[in-house]
Parts: C-alpha cells; structure tokens; sequence
C-alpha cells in the first residue's frame, strides 16, 4: 500500500505543521485541490495567485514560520513570480506549490504549460520539477528545510499531474541532512571578540540593525546589548520592530527617507555595526561616502552579504541571535556618554515632523492617529510608495513581526495580501494595511479574499489621487512634469494642476466598492472625523476600507536624492 | 584578471542553468565553462574561467556557495594547481604547407586526427596559454574551423 503524490503533499503539510494554504485552483492541481476538501488544513481562496503569494508572505512575516501557496501550472504559477520575487529580497520562508502538465507533456507547449523552475530560478532560493514520484517526499521535506533555515527565501515545487497521481511507497522523512546545503548558525569566537574589542574603544558606535534580527528573533539579545554598551540603533525598513522605537537609544529608520539623527548619526559614527542588513542602496545612498569614518562590522548569515556593497572590516558570518549571545557575554561598554548626549539633542533638534493643517488631512496625521488609537498595538502593513514611507515614519513599532512591507522589491499591492496573511495568523489582532490609492488597486480585488473568510483586515488609503511618491520625485527633480502619475487624469487634460481644473470624479469610488464586496467604506473628509472613523472601524469586526482624503501634494521627508550622500538630505520643512 | 575555479555540484538537471544564471543575473563575465562528472557519479565539476577584479571572484565565490546544488567552490587564486585544454583545430593545407604544419604540431605534442588534400585536423592539448601559442603559430595556414573545450582544472598535492 503506497501513497499517491497528492497524499504525500498533504501528509507532507502535516507535518510541517501547516495550518493554512494560500491558492487559487485549476487544471493542473485538482487532485490537490481534491485532497484539501476534506482535509483539516484551512484553505483560502484568493482572487488572484499574486494575492495567495503575498497572503503567504504576510502569514510568514507575522508568524516567522513558513507560509505556503498554491496555484495551477501555466498562468497560475507565473502569477505568483512577483509574490515569490517579493518573498526572495526581504529573504521570507515561502512554500509554492504549483500544478504542471503531465511529465510526458512537458515541453510540447501543452495547454497551460510553462517552464516555471526556469522562470522562477533568479527569484526563489531553490526550486524543485518532480520527475518521479519517489522523490517527492525527499523533495517536499528539503523545501520546507531550505526556505526555512540559514537566510530564508522562496522555495518553489512544480508538481506535474501525473505525479500527483502516481503511487509511491517512500515514506516523508523525518529528519533532513543535505551535503551541499549547511549554513553557519555558529559566529566565530574570534571574531565575536574582535568586536566586543572595537565597541570597547569606539566613542560614537551606532547599530544598524536589518531584517535578519527579526529572521533570527535576536531582539531581547539586542537590547541586552544596548542596555550594557549604551548604543543607539537605528533599523531598515525591515529591520522596524526589532528594537522598541520609544527607547531613548532608538534613532528609528535610516536612509533615503531616515530620520535626520539616523543619518547624522551613521555620516559621524566611528564603529558601525550591521546586523542582519545588507547595505542596500536605500540605505546608504552614494556608497563611497556613507559611514566614511567607521570601521564596519558586519553578522550576518549570509557571507554573501558580507563586503558584497562596500568593504567589511569585522565580517561575523552566524545567526544573529548566537553571535549577540556570545557577545553580550564578553561586551565591556565603551565610553559613549558624549556621543548619547549629541544623539539626544539631534533627535530634540531634528525631530520627524510635517506641517500640520487645520482642515485637510495629512496623511502622516492619518498614521500618527492609527498609532494612538490603537496603542501602537497593531500589525501593520503598507503598499509601497509615499504610504509606506509615513506608515515607516509616523508610528512607533515596539514588537519585532508587527510591521510587513516589501522593502527589497517594493512591491506595489503587496500591503492588502499580506495583511490577510497576517489576519489568518492572528485573527484576535487587529491588522491593517496603510495603502495608497494606487496601489491598493494592484490586488484590490482581495476584498472577496477577506470578506469570504470573515478577516477584518483594516485598510487605511492614504488617498491623494496620484502615485504621490514617484509624483513627489518628479515635482522635485523633474520640473513637476506629472507625466502618468494622476490617478484623476481625464481626456484632454491640459497637465494644469489645480483643484479646480483637475478631474473630480472618483475613480474607483473606494467606498462603493468596499461595498459591493459586502465589506464595509467609509469616506474621510476632515481631520476630526479621522478619529471616530478609526474607532468605529476597529469596532466592527468586518473587513473595512477607510478612504482617507489627504493632502494631495505632501511629500515624504526628510529625503536623500537618491545617488546622493546622506548627507545631502532634503529636509523639507524648514 | 582571469580567475580559475572549480566547483562540485550535485548532479542534477537544472544545476548547469543554476550556474550560468547565476553569472548572467549578476553580471559576472565567464570566459569558459567545462562540465562533466566526476569519480563519484552523482557530483558534477563545473571548472569555469572568470573575468574580473579580487572584488568579483570574492562575490563569485560566495554566490556559488550560496546555490543549493553546490557542494564545494574552490578558488584556485591562492592554491597551484594543474590545467588543461583540448583544442581540435581544421587548417588549409597543401603539399607544401602540410609538413610545415605537421612540425609546429609535433613541437606541442599534438595529434593528427585527418589529412585530406585540402585540410588537416589537429588535436592537441595543454595549457590555455600553450593552446594560446599553438593557435597563433598556425593561424597564419589558416584556420577554418577549431574548438576548444575551455579549461579542466585540479589541486595539486
């Protein structure tokens, strides 16, 4: 008595623990669809694959286990290439499970047939084409390994129809070794010690902390280690979360659009010290002149990352956590008491701000309100563009996993999907998605996604009417030439950009379309209804869509040119 | 600069694409790529000639290391090491060229595979700098076709 293909995967999904799968059906994944009908594992139907790619993104990021997705062979599968795209940058544990035509079809160009294993190679960690049904559950057991250990990412397994048929006899294993594929968990000693040594005669330190500290859950290591050294943190977009933004260390995000203090403080340091970051463009801005007086040291996972964009001086490849652990046992503090103080009256000086107005909204007050409201207590996660950067800016994350967005890729769409994910992992919490009129469009259609499965996702537009962050670049370097940025654009438009000369007519009428997907719209005008509108949204216990009607033309800063040395940051309100 | 290294890999289908992709998505220029099996017939070695500067080779390095189907990357920047390379090369011949021809090959220990009235096909393997030589000697008789299988390459020791 064996086993066909699909029972494997749902044995398989057993026991990888598994509580919920992110997919869309079809030809090539009946026989798996077939099998999740009576099947304990809770399936969600979403509306397009990319939404079940990022919904399983969302539940990873939320949860830190791995999230899995499903989809049918041909335009299934390549509908998920920018979810798994998504996944790969910001190096997220995702499962794909995708359909194929049967093995003896492959490569006739079949009905819904496409090589996706070579479609997906640049953007998934590994990926898997089952050949033979005896590999299956060896193959299975090794996806779940690799995208969930060393630095995660997007593991891909194409299943052709007939394997799923197919009988085998092979048991799933239990337990996993594979030659070619050990990461070092382990921080050397040696190298440990040479830091601890460097922080020790360092007088301006500052920690420059990623996404890697969330991967390996290091944050009560980090703050120990701050406790004893006194050293500020500043984190990347991804790294949010991983050290409490109302500490008074904390120099919150850095980079393009990093708070001033971060910045002053990176360009002044003398020992910088990444952890589990990987010196993106984003945050360095002009590679040769960021951090130009520090000695740099680096842990990360990956040696890969290490010296891949600028020159490491104390490289330490291990898991955050470990290396922390072993540091935190040797660390003398340095003597930064002068260095806090200049931090202290920078971050006094220079404190994150906008100008605020009396009737119409800003959107960065829409933030600030949702951060007071709900007690900073909240996942948050964001589209990508202007929405992104105030939902970074305006809210205080205190809790690593509270705050998901796609950094590496900046994937618009991405916030409404993963927020769902994140809902299906904790539906006790309250969960929302700060968008912007553009791209809560991309996967909007996620609405019968949430409302179907009773997830009262929260989604807050921030809506100005134009994909406000490429429009800010183009006000600011490229003459206010709005060339395909206005959402309100109508025939005949004369690029005369007024209130009075520009369309009004509301494309999509957001709140008509909450409805028509039974969710709940509400529409914001004035500043003293943004209040009541947040509290009776987290009031009711459905999936909501608030259209926030902001400031047309804010921009985001503070803003650093990109190419430019963050030194030449554009303050913007002064 | 010219780097030499030497990867195992798993043998498996796909593991070839994994490797040029590689150099392809992060703008790593290859000078020659040889692949065959090994002793233990389920590892392949992969022996690719790289162009670039310390920077470069670090990174090709570590992403290698970085892909699943690989088992081992050596770099044969700081250990001395054995190379080969097979050329078999089609030049014009005539009576009077031929054993002019035949000479220069000899010098290199080359091998005549064919003789027709018109052509002569030459093997010969060594060094890449040797191949390199042997190529400029002959070029002058004219080359009609040739083929080179890039460089093999092993640790000493």
């Amino acid at each position: 008595m064996g086993k066909t293909g699909a029972e494997i995967i749902m044995e398989a999904l057993r026991k990888e623990k598994v509580e919920a799968v992110f997919g869309y059906p079809g030809g090539a994944v009946i026989d798996i669809f077939d099998m999740l009908f009576n099947s304990d594992i809770n399936f969600y139907l979403v509306r397009h694959e990319q939404g079940a790619a990022h919904a399983a993104d969302g539940y990873a990021r939320a949860t830190g286990k791995v999230g899995v997705c499903l989809a049918t062979s041909g335009p299934g599968a390549t509908n998920l290439v920018t979810g798994l795209a998504t996944a790969y940058m910001d190096s997220i544990p995702m499962v794909a499970l995708c359909g194929q035509v049967p093995t003896s079809m492959i490569g006739n160009d079949a009905f819904q047939e496409a090589d996706i294993t070579g479609i997906t190679r640049p953007v998934t960690k590994h990926n898997y084409l089952v050949k033979n049904v005896d590999e299956l559950p060896q193959v299975i057991k090794e996806a779940f390994y690799i995208a969930s250990s060393g630095r995660p990412g997007p593991v891909l397994i194409d299943l052709p129809k007939d394997i799923q048929k197919a009988v085998t006899k092979v048991p799933y294993p239990d337990t996993i070794k594979m030659r070619s594929y050990q990461p070092t968990y382990e921080g050397h000693i040696k190298q440990v010690e040479k830091l601890a040594q460097a922080i020790k005669k360092a007088k301006r330190p500052v920690i420059y902390a990623g996404g890697g500290m969330l991967i390996s859950g290091a944050h009560k290591e980090l703050l120990e280690l701050v406790d004893k050294t006194n050293i500020p943190v500043t984190t990347t977009l991804l790294g949010l979360g991983c050290f409490p933004e109302t500490h008074p260390l904390s120099l919150k995000m850095l980079g393009m659009h990093g708070s001033q203090f971060a910045n002053y403080a990176v360009m002044e340091t003398d020992l910088l010290i990444s952890i589990g970051a990987r010196f993106d463009d984003r945050v360095t801005g002009k590679i040769d002149e960021f951090a130009p007086n520090a000695k740099i040291a680096h842990i990360d996972i990956d040696p890969s990352a290490i010296s891949k964009n600028l020159t490491v001086h104390i490289p330490v490849v291990g898991d955050a956590k470990d290396v922390l652990q072993k540091l935190n046992k040797i660390v003398e503090p340095g003597d930064t008491a002068e260095w806090c103080e200049t931090i202290r009256k920078w971050k006094e000086q220079y404190p994150l701000a906008y100008k605020d107005d009396a009737d119409i909204i800003k959107p960065q007050y829409v933030v600030e309100k949702i951060y007071e409201v709900t007690g900073g207590d909240a996942i948050i996660s964001t589209e990508v563009g202007q929405n992104q950067m105030w939902a970074a800016q305006f809210f205080k994350y205190t809790h690593p996993r509270q705050f998901l967005s796609s950094g590496g890729l900046g994937t618009m769409g991405y916030g409404f999907p993963a927020a769902i994910g994140a809902q299906v992992a904790f539906p006790d919490k309250l969960v929302f998605d700060i968008a912007g009129d553009g791209s809560f469009q991309m996967n909007i259609q996620e609405l019968a996604t949430a409302v179907c499965h009773e997830l009262p996702v929260k989604v807050a537009i921030l809506n100005n009417g134009y994909l406000g962050m490429v429009r800010q670049w183009q006000e600011l370097f490229y003459s206010k030439r709005y060339s395909g940025t206005c959402l309100l654009k109508e025939k005949g438009c004369i690029h005369n950009c007024d209130e009075k000369s520009c369309g009004s007519t509301l494309i999509p009428d957001f709140v008509k379309v909450a409805e028509g997907y039974s969710a709940v719209g509400m529409r914001i005008f004035k500043k003293q209804d943004v209040v009541p509108a947040l509290e009776e949204a987290i009031k009711t216990k459905r999936t909501v869509v608030m259209d926030f009607v902001v400031a047309k033309e804010e921009n985001v800063f503070p803003m650093v040119p990109a190419g430019a040395s963050l030194r030449q940051m554009l303050s913007g309100i002064s | 600069m010219k780097h030499t290294v030497s990867v195992l890999v798993e043998n498996k289908s796909g593991v070839l694409a994994r490797v040029a992709g590689l150099f392809s998505g992060r703008g790593f220029n290859i000078d020659s790529l040889t692949v065959g099996e090994t002793q233990d017939p389920s590892m392949s070695r992969m022996t690719i000639v790289v162009n670039g500067d310390d920077a470069v080779l670090e990174q090709v390095n570590k992403q290698l290391n970085k892909l699943i189907d690989v088992v081992k990357v050596q770099d044969f920047k700081t250990a001395s090491f054995v190379e080969a390379e097979l050329v078999v090369m089609k030049l014009h011949s005539n009576s009077k060229t031929r054993s002019e021809i035949v000479q220069i090959a000899d010098i290199f220990h080359g091998k005549i595979l064919d003789v027709t009235d018109k052509n002569i096909i030459i093997e010969a393997t060594g060094t890449t700098d040797k191949v390199d030589s042997l190529i400029n000697l002959l070029r002058p008789y004219g080359i009609k076709e040739m083929a080179r299988t890039g460089k093999v390459a092993l640790a000493k020791g």
